[in-house]
């Protein structure tokens, strides 16, 4: 079909592998998501906490620098579990709010212009529509957060020396499961919220408020009952949890409560919920949205 | 009713037809939409017709395998639409009926990337997106973003999606929709294009008997999810070439007699119009030659036949029995 004769000819030439076609969808999407410049701008400012890092890895092991600077880093920020595991954790934040600015309209778009035929009646399938849509969030994420935290963990593993990277290796396994845990989490979330919220603004609203509308519920259940299990409601301690255990600084008991009844002052433990509850609602979590997913990524609703 | 559409004559072949339904149904909630439908359909151009909410598009996005069937099966040029959905779709373009694009994308943009989800490489997908875009005419206006495009404009850019990766079957859901007169026939004479190219067959939904009657082959007609009427176009004007109307002057009884002499049935409508059934070895010629002789004028002479208008009311009429 070549543009001068303007006559249809069937394709002829080579086909691109099945497996890497879901891979068409956030090669498209990033050339709109980096066509804005606040995206932009805040893409490239999440870099900036890895640099701040690897600049603290880096005057860990220059005694000159440390010397200049009268700093005791190493005594204040010892390079442990903790550091990276603060690493992920802000770094994770960052990222929602990230996916926030490009997650909620990737799927609402499609259904606002009733562009899933156009995907569905080509050989791709539901699974690899959802496959392509979240890739879009786990792979911008994942170049802010497990990505530069692997580097941060060799560049440590480089500079202090074979032993601790050999003693240390369960916290890059840390580094990348948590990361892809979090990110999971905020692609389905968003892709949800984006299937069922079509307008763009209450999307992003809506994610928000799943975020910190049950965590004020969970703070008032643990003051009420005067218990953790609230926690379970709350995202953010959920994921705080499962970082914990994976970095193995999760910590059951997180204090005490002193009550006076009666004159007589009782003592109650405030206990974190175990680590499999918090892993097993964020599963559920995962399963609902996958369900509400496959309910909505249709290439046409059938109204009964 | 269920009508079982014969294998097409003219067609008569071992190799596996463009559309074959087998016991096709659908049932959406409980209520049947398609009603074991049956056939084997074979023409270049296929165009499917029906009142609104016959099935048509049920039926197209059914054999898309957007719905599941509930009994029965179709095969699409040989693959089942069960078993080898993906294979099929590798095969079929399809244009929409409704609005349906990626918004926030240039035209090139958007047809570049659904070549690219039919698998075709990045490269061999833009030349064939800029291919498809001068086809459809939308050549200078390809940069331009899809949201700002007039409802023809969307129109022409949904059938570049369809044809850029140079399907064998596409499927047109209403294509003529919304467009005026002009885009209309381009529209037409785009699908004609692409029937006469031999590259792809062609099924158009459509209610416009207009369009189907200009484009295609072969017809069949929905009512009420059952296939009420098959019809081949191009066998049916054949067959009605041998039937005449003549509007004569003159005293017409030794024609009438001399028509009769030639083996023709023939009736009389009015005083002067004739109904002719011309048979096989008479040719129109013999009858000026019969009228010079009985000195009777033939001041019109045309080819009846059943217009496809004709053959959708008796479907309909027989069909709501």
């Amino acid at each position: 079909m070549a543009v001068l004769e303007r006559s249809y000819k069937r394709y002829a030439g080579a086909l691109a592998p099945e497996w890497s076609r879901f891979l068409i969808i956030p090669r498209h999407a990033f050339r709109d998501v980096f066509r804005s410049k606040i995206f932009t701008g805040l893409y490239a400012l999440s870099f900036i906490v890895p640099l701040g890092f690897a600049t603290v890895i880096y005057l860990h092991h220059n005694a000159e620098a440390l010397a200049i600077m009268k700093l005791d880093v190493v005594n204040v920020v010892p390079i442990d579990a903790n550091f990276f595991q603060f690493f992920v954790s802000f770094q994770g934040w960052v990222g929602f709010f990230l996916a926030l600015l490009v997650g909620p309209q990737q799927v609402a778009r499609d259904l606002t212009n009733n562009g899933l035929p156009l995907y569905l009646c080509r050989p791709f399938s539901r699974s690899e529509y959802v496959v392509g849509k979240m890739s879009i969030v786990i792979l911008l994420l994942s170049s802010i957060t497990w990505v530069p935290g692997l580097i941060l963990f060799v560049l440590q593993s480089y500079l202090e020396g074979w032993s601790w990277f050999s003693q240390n290796i369960p916290i890059a396994s840390a580094i990348f499961l948590g990361s892809l845990v979090w990110i999971v989490l905020l692609a389905l979330l968003t892709q949800t919220i984006s299937a069922w919220v079509k307008w763009r603004l209450a999307a992003s609203a809506g994610l928000i408020g799943l975020f910190f509308i049950p965590s004020v519920f969970a703070a008032i259940l643990n003051e009420m009952l005067a218990t953790r299990w609230g926690n379970l409601l709350s995202l953010g301690s959920l994921i705080r949890n499962v970082w914990a255990g994976l970095f193995g600084t999760f910590v059951q008991q997180a204090g005490q409560v002193r009550e006076m009844r009666r004159g007589v002052v009782i003592e109650t433990a405030m206990v974190e919920p175990p680590l499999w509850a918090s892993w097993l609602i964020l599963f559920l979590i995962c399963a609902l949205c996958l369900w509400l997913l496959s309910r909505k990524v249709k290439a046409y609703e059938v109204v009964k | 009713m269920t009508l079982d559409v014969p294998a097409t004559s003219s067609h008569l072949n071992d190799s596996p037809g463009v559309i074959t339904l087998d016991n096709l149904s659908v049932t959406f909630g409980g209520r049947p939409i398609l009603k074991s439908l049956n056939g084997d359909l074979r023409g270049r151009a296929i165009g499917l017709l029906g009142p609104n909410g016959a099935g048509k598009t049920t039926l197209i996005h059914t054999l898309l395998g957007f719905h599941q069937p509930s009994a029965g099966t179709a095969r699409i040029l040989g693959s089942d639409i069960r078993g080898e959905a993906n294979q099929i779709k590798s095969l079929i373009g399809y244009m929409p009926e409704r609005d349906s694009f990626i918004s926030k994308m240039s035209c090139i943009h958007f047809v570049r990337f659904m070549a690219e989800l039919s698998g075709l490489p990045p490269g061999a997908a833009l030349e064939r997106a800029h291919e498809a875009l001068f086809f459809v005419g939308l050549g200078e206006a390809r940069y331009r973003n899809v949201d700002t495009f007039s409802l023809g404009m969307k129109q022409l850019a949904k059938l570049a999606q369809a044809i850029v990766h140079g399907p064998r079957l596409i499927f047109l859901d209403e294509p003529t929709n919304g467009l005026d007169p002009p885009a209309r026939s381009r529209m037409i004479k785009m699908i004609r294009e692409i029937r006469d190219s031999g590259q792809a067959n062609i099924v158009l939904s459509s209610h416009l008997l207009r369009d189907v009657e200009e484009c295609c082959e072969e017809i069949v007609i929905l009512k009420d999810g059952r296939l009420v009427v098959y019809c081949n176009l191009e066998e049916e004007r054949k067959a009605n070439k041998k039937f005449l109307m003549l509007e004569t002057r003159g005293d017409l009884k030794s024609f009438v007699e001399g028509i009769g002499a030639l083996g023709c049935e023939c009736a009389m409508t009015s005083d002067h119009r004739l109904k002719i059934i011309l048979q096989d070895g008479t040719e129109v010629r013999d009858l000026y030659r019969l009228a010079a002789d009985s000195q009777v004028q033939i001041r019109r002479l045309s080819y009846k036949r059943d217009s496809l208008e004709d053959i959708f009311l008796k479907a309909m009429e027989n069909g709501s029995n």
